[in-house]
């Protein structure tokens, strides 16, 4: 798949890489992310994707994040990087 | 006394860590966040007596939820000598986000390697050497559960060092720099480090409690506003992309990663988690859990009973009389506690441990996500739950792994309905030996039905979900066997300390009301509940009863009908009604103390009526059902 641009994590499919370009959320969104090094700059993989509605799982700093579509939907990323 | 803390993110191995070098008081835990309480313990360092204590797995400092708050109070209270700051290797770069900031606390350190054979089978070798240069404090590598570098560990305690401080761009080192001189007066009779303060003001965090600081508000205002202008981007997320940056720098100046071997772990977990499959395995799992221990508890639970049944009989015959009476009450009660602990309570914790440890919950947690979020809740609440069928008590306590307060309540609120060892022996004593097995099955259904509409209700009463579910999914892990008892021990102890006296309590008192011949005027009195419900009036003791503890319910229903042949003297229609009021109704008293605990004593008192109504609403369906058909 080709992106021209940037798109959000619930978006981007199964097996592919991206970086984080922004966080579009509140304080305390924004934390709970950055301790888990979804900050941006980071890159990320998404690995799989839970089914009915269920969280996206992200590989990010060789850990595994499981992130629910809401929170998902906020992480802006670049595939193209 | 040497006074060490142990400091790392969830599922470092910290706790393993604790449990090998400082005792037996730790609890290991493969689920991020279970470990609030601070656990201590007594090492040797050395020559030099040490106390150990093992704080809660944080991912970072900046105090966003209540296990972090403490790590880093604890820290700051000036009760700490060492750090050993505990890093998964295999996790290197992310785990040193949280290095980084606790070098900021200016206290000496030392950094722990830990699974190193796990980094090796991921590809990753790490120049310690380098790292230690680097970090400018001592570092060890060990894998804890196989004891590997933990007589290094304790010698390296010895050599702690004050860690070099990282250094941020030169606008943000300007502001912080600008925050420090105001602050250094102040911080002069303060614990708190200066810099570490500047750096969590400039975030927009507030202050931590007992830092009596000047009001610097104005001058924080304009040093965020300042990198805010410059940088386009708020200042937590300047210092916090930054300090990642710095980390992976670190990271590769220390580590080479070469090729991971594609372990038989990976390959599980494309089945486990797999989008269609992995649903049908994880059901398959938590029946053949629920069904062996409850079968196999059953077996016990028979060979256990009748000796001890003949006992209380025998100490009826010797002691006649009023006190005989009562006394046999008691031995009832101190029985049907062992009749639930051994069989159903033990085996069941120390399997749902082990799952959890072995890092299959956080899993089930994921694929269970998106139906959570139907009832308003998401998958980190599935512990609680599972937790619950189990005993209420562990299951109220383990919603302390939820961020958020609403979610917590709900949890609570919704899994202290779970029928629980107890409610699942009155099921099954009641409806599955004299109304059918299939009877009593689909009674669990219908609980998780019921649960299902209650959490769509809540949902539409207290909206606000949390803002979704953040959870890191560990790699699995074989943990260590210590680790899981423990666990398990610490879940069991409020049963024994709280619940069992409860129940010996409860069930002698009964006898005495019955001695005392006042069991026709509380019966008379629950009328109310018990004649809707097309109930027997003797019944009414026995439910008010199974407020102390639900499985005395069962045995006050065979004392109150003076027989235990229930099929005699109870239609089926009245069983299924009474079971089913007795799972929803309030909570045992333990419970309720658990829910006063966590909860406050408002919304407790709203989970208890709650559980009545929804037990009434229930019960008085069920039994309009069962009288059309």
């Amino acid at each position: 798949m080709f992106f021209n641009s940037f798109v959000d994590l619930e978006t981007l499919p199964p097996g592919h890489r991206a970086r984080v370009v922004r966080i579009e959320g509140g304080r305390g969104l924004v934390a709970r992310l950055t301790r888990l090094g979804v900050v941006p700059g980071a890159e990320v993989k998404v690995v799989s994707r839970a089914p009915v509605g269920g969280p996206v799982l992200v590989e990010v700093n060789g850990a595994q994040v499981a992130l629910g579509r809401g929170v998902a939907r906020k992480v802006v990323v670049d595939p193209r990087a | 006394m040497l006074r060490v803390a142990l400091v790392g993110q969830p599922n470092s191995g910290k706790s393993t860590l604790f449990n090998a070098i400082a005792g037996y008081r730790a609890i290991a835990s493969n689920f991020p966040g279970t470990t609030v309480e601070l656990l201590r313990g007594r090492a040797l360092v050395g020559a030099r007596p040490a106390e150990v204590v093992d704080l809660p797995g944080t991912y970072s400092l900046l105090a966003g939820d209540p296990a972090e708050e403490l790590a880093r109070d604890y820290l700051l209270s000036g009760e700490v000598d060492v750090v050993v700051n505990v890093v998964d290797a295999s996790l290197l770069g992310r785990s040193l986000e949280l290095t980084l900031e606790l070098t900021e606390l200016g206290l000496p350190m030392v950094v722990c390697l830990n699974m190193m054979d796990e980094a090796r089978r991921k590809g990753i070798h790490i120049d310690a050497v380098k790292l230690s240069e680097v970090l400018g404090v001592p570092v060890v590598e060990t894998v804890a559960v196989r004891g590997v570098g933990l007589k290094e560990l304790l010698a390296a305690i010895l050599e702690a060092r004050v860690p070099n401080a990282p250094r941020y761009s030169a606008d943000v080192e300007r502001a912080l720099a600008a925050l420090v001189e105001r602050l250094a007066p102040a911080a002069g009779n303060s614990k708190f480090p200066p810099r570490y303060l500047a750096e969590l003001l400039l975030s927009g965090g507030e202050p931590p409690s007992g830092a009596e600081l000047p009001d610097l508000s104005a001058e924080v205002e304009a040093a965020r506003r300042e990198i805010q202008v410059g940088r386009g981007e708020d200042p937590a997320l300047v210092i916090a992309a930054e300090r990642h940056a710095m980390a992976l720098r670190i990271f590769e100046d220390v580590a080479r990663v070469t090729h991971a071997e594609r372990s038989f772990r990976e390959r599980i977990d494309s089945l486990l988690m797999h989008r269609i499959l992995g649903y049908p395995v994880m059901v398959l799992v938590l029946l053949a859990l629920f069904y062996g221990v409850f079968k196999v508890g059953g077996i016990l639970e028979g060979f256990l009973l009748p000796p001890l049944d003949s006992f209380t009989a025998a100490v009826e015959g010797m002691v006649p009389g009023p006190i005989g009476k009562v006394l046999s009450g008691a031995l009832q009660g101190l029985w049907a506690g062992i009749g639930i602990v051994l069989p159903y309570l033990l085996p069941f914790l120390f399997f749902l441990a082990f799952l959890e440890d072995v890092g299959y919950l956080p899993r089930i947690g994921f694929l269970v996500d998106g139906l959570m979020h139907k009832i308003g809740l998401h998958g980190k609440s599935v512990i609680p739950f599972l937790l619950g069928y189990g005993c209420s008590v562990p299951a109220v306590l383990a919603t302390r792994i939820l961020e958020d307060e609403r979610d917590r309540l709900v949890t609570a609120a919704l899994a202290v309905m779970i029928p629980c060892a107890a409610r699942t022996v009155v099921i099954f004593g009641l409806v599955g030996r004299y109304v059918g097995p299939w009877i009593a099955f689909s009674l669990y259904l219908l609980n998780i039905f019921i649960i299902a509409i209650a959490g769509t209700l809540l949902r539409k009463f207290l909206p606000g979900m949390g803002p979704g579910l953040i959870m890191e999914i560990p790699p699995y892990r074989l943990p260590s066997f210590r680790a899981v008892l423990l666990k398990v021990w610490l879940r069991l102890r409020g049963f024994i300390t709280v619940a069992w006296p409860t129940l010996i309590a409860a069930s002698a008192f009964f006898s005495l009301i019955e001695v005392l011949g006042w069991t026709r005027f509380l019966n008379t009195l629950l009328l109310p509940v018990t004649w809707p419900l097309g109930l027997p009036a003797e019944v009414g003791v026995p439910l008010v009863f199974g407020i102390l503890r639900k499985e005395l319910s069962l045995i006050m229903l065979g004392q109150a009908l003076g027989t235990v042949d229930f099929g005699a003297a109870l239609t089926g229609a009245a069983m299924v009604v009474f079971t089913v009021f007795v799972i929803f109704y309030v909570p045992c008293l333990a419970t309720v103390a658990a829910l006063w605990r966590e909860l406050g004593r408002r919304k407790t008192l709203l989970v208890v009526a709650g559980t009545v109504g929804v037990a009434m609403a229930v019960g008085l369906l069920i039994r309009a059902i069962l009288w059309l058909f």
